[in-house]
């Protein structure tokens, strides 16, 4: 008889078991996949095409008076320096319409660059220099294989012309991919080859140091009350319960709550990281609270009677011995609040943080973007292009995340105690 | 059914004490918690420098009592006292006596070991911190080793006075709790079964040690051990239900107790 159900019983525990491995493998399968598919969409991302260009610096068309005066070099014809460096590499082009599609080889951030290189050493100017150029974002794509030359022409978004210069500079070795280092020092474009996510990165970093410092302490504070000195009554019972309802609100029922509170009332610039951080300190807060609370609890009662008993006061037994002991845990629900904040997207449409900012904010007052929104914007749009860079947008969000985690695991363990 | 029960009304034997030589005197004392009615109407004397004894079966509000003195009890919430409990004549649950005040004068050392998650010299240290007992280092570490000395724990531990308290034996753990509570001078020191976790020779120290503090700090102790109710203690009161029973010298309520129920209990029929 009792053979038969010891059976049965082990029978019971090796399905259960089998059934929690099997979750567990799946759900790490599905993990792979998807960073899988995220990093081969993305990591070409980090190359760009660039041609190169060996441009004279004529001072007859950068400074004509030679006074070198800032206003003057900033406003030269650049652009005109970079047409006349490619009719001189192809000099038998000549019809309008074959000249403009010449000058569609490079992006037009090549005169920029060429402005910021006088600028920072007018010297320069009157020599002949050599500069890698980034190159258009169809000749990237065509580069990188998303454009197949086997397509037909005519469904082609580089026509046979193009494709005939291409493989003459990259006969002569002039054309390449080097490291994107744009993608990382620049901030949004509409050009793809110009586009780069550090104004949305400083952005998220700006909230992220806004949420941090508002949630940790006022939810641990909230927590320490709520565990620790209030009373038990009716009305700390209905604070428990909205507390638990807030944190199963919609995010973007904060966004709305921030706009009409922050950007309304109090009148806070639209699109800054500060009201960005202060919607999601608005979210993070009941996740902190519960789970500081729950660290709270987990502190054994032995150790505030011990403080008590040698005539620590409330707030000394708090202080020196439980908070210590709940630290981790409350590090822990921090973590999870901040890693739901630092992917939060929906709030932060509701206050002007989805606009096309291209400048890096210097501040928390600045308009600026994060990532999950920079991701959502370039996942929109047409280009090609766009679409590796929404990956890699991506890649670098799961790095910061990582990153966030590994310090927070640092820094608990520091707190963590093994006696 | 307890055959008994309409017995128990005033305590019988010698609860109060002699004018003078009482160093807590307690005077209908009720403990409620909410509608329980855990203590009822214990009038009783505790002796300065010796050591009493609080036996009773389980439940019958021994910890509770014990509780009062230091007005532990206050942590709890649903719990309420009346009555009074003075200390050196003065009652402390009047409302400008200072709880944290009390609890350096009163100290506590539980059931359970609970040293803090903190170095040994930490555990004993931080009493003394908190009441700005010693000015400086020197001072502190010189409480600290007395406390530890008399605990009779310094030779076990001096050597490694920096490693965790918990990584202690139980017992030893126990005396640390002890070294922690003498370290802030109290003047009593209530004892909540200090030895039920521990072996009879953990035991036996602790009771040594108990003799020897005896000396200098008047201390209440619960035990469910009767013989270390008669080896420790100079007088026992005995708890049933929230009454106390009986109260007298050690000797007589071990020889010829007067209550039946006191007799049952320490004889064993009653459990
Ligand atoms: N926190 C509490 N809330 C409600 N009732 C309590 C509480 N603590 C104790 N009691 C009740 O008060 C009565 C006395 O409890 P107490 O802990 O003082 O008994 P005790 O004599 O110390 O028992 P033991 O020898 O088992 O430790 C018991 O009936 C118990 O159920
Ligand atoms: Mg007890």
């Amino acid at each position: 008889m009792i053979k038969n159900r010891l059976k049965r019983r082990y029978l019971f525990e090796k399905i259960f078991r089998f059934m929690g491995l099997s979750a567990v493998v799946t759900a790490l399968a599905m993990l792979a996949i998807l960073f899988l598919t995220i990093i081969s969409n993305g990591y070409s991302a980090f190359k760009q095409t660039y041609i190169r260009l060996t441009v004279t610096l004529d001072e007859e068309v950068i400074d004509p008076d030679g006074a070198r005066n800032p206003d003057t070099l900033s406003s030269a014809n650049y652009s005109g320096i970079v047409k006349k460096t490619l009719r001189k590499i192809f000099p038998d082009v000549k019809s309008r319409r074959d000249k403009r599609e010449l000058y569609s080889l490079v992006s037009q951030g090549a005169s920029f660059q060429l402005r910021d290189i006088i600028m920072d050493n007018p010297d320069i100017i009157g020599e002949t220099v050599t500069i890698w150029v980034p190159a258009d974002d169809d000749i990237d794509m065509l580069f990188k294989g998303y454009i197949k030359r086997s397509t037909p022409e005519n469904e082609r978004r580089v026509s046979d012309k193009k494709i005939a210069w291409i493989d003459v500079l990259l006969n002569e070795g002039a054309i390449k991919k080097r490291f994107n280092s744009t993608f990382f020092t620049s901030g949004d474009s509409r050009e793809p080859e110009l586009a780069g996510i550090y104004g949305a990165l400083k952005g998220s970093i700006y909230t992220m140091i806004v949420t941090l410092l508002l949630s940790f302490p006022l939810g641990v504070a909230t927590a320490v009350y709520l565990e620790e000195f209030a009373p038990v009554n009716r009305f700390t019972d209905i604070i428990e319960v909205n507390i638990n309802n807030l944190a199963a609100v919609p995010s973007i029922v904060f966004g709305l709550l921030g706009l009409t509170i922050f950007l309304s009332f109090f009148g806070l610039p639209r699109s800054a990281p500060v009201v960005g951080g202060l919607v999601l300190t608005l979210m993070t807060l009941p996740t902190v609270i519960i789970a500081s609370r729950a660290a709270l609890k987990s502190v054994p009662p032995s150790i505030r009677e011990a403080a008590l008993g040698v005539g620590a006061s409330k707030m000394q037994s708090v202080l020196h011995h439980v908070l210590p002991l709940a630290m981790p845990g409350m590090l822990t629900g921090t973590i999870i609040g901040m890693a739901r904040a630092l992917g939060e997207t929906a709030p932060l449409l509701m206050i002007g943080m989805v606009a096309f900012i291209v400048d890096i904010p210097k501040g928390f007052f600045d308009p600026s973007t994060v990532l999950p929104v920079q991701i959502y914007l370039w996942a929109d749009s047409p280009e090609r292009a766009f679409l590796e860079r929404t990956s890699a947008t991506i890649i670098v969000l799961l790095a910061f995340l990582i990153i966030m985690n590994a310090l927070a695991v640092v820094l608990r363990k520091k707190f963590e105690r093994r006696w | 059914m307890n055959p008994n029960f309409d017995d128990i009304g005033e305590t019988i034997g010698a609860p109060l004490l002699e004018n003078g030589s009482a160093k807590i005197n307690c005077n209908d004392v009720n403990v409620f918690y909410d509608d329980k009615h855990a203590i009822r109407k214990v009038s009783v004397d505790i002796g300065k420098n010796e050591v009493t004894a609080f036996i009773g079966p389980s439940g019958c509000g021994k910890s509770t009592f014990l509780r009062c003195i230091n007005r532990m009890n206050d942590t709890i919430t649903s719990c309420r006292v009346t009555g009074e409990v003075n200390i050196d004549n003065i009652n402390i649950y009047n409302n400008e006596l200072d709880v944290v005040l009390l609890r350096a004068r009163v100290g506590m050392v539980f059931q359970k070991p609970n040293p803090f998650p903190k170095s040994i010299y930490e555990n004993v240290a931080y009493g003394p911190k908190i009441h700005g007992l010693a000015q400086n280092k020197a001072e502190l570490d010189e409480i600290v080793y007395t406390s530890l000395e008399k605990a009779g724990l310094l030779e076990e531990v001096k050597d490694r006075i920096n490693q965790p308290g918990t990584g202690l034996s139980g017992g030893q753990q126990q005396r640390l709790c002890i070294a922690r509570a003498i370290a802030v001078h109290p003047e009593v020191i209530l004892m909540d079964e200090p030895c039920s976790a521990l072996d009879p020779i953990a035991t036996a120290k602790i009771e040594e040690l108990i003799d020897e503090l005896k000396q200098n700090y008047t201390i209440i102790i619960v035990t469910h051990s009767m013989q270390q109710a008669a080896r420790v203690s100079q007088r026992t009161a005995f708890f049933h239900l929230g009454y106390l029973v009986e109260c007298d010298d050690t000797k007589r309520i071990f020889t010829t107790p007067d209550h039946k129920l006191t007799q049952d209990y320490i004889t064993g029929r009653y459990g």
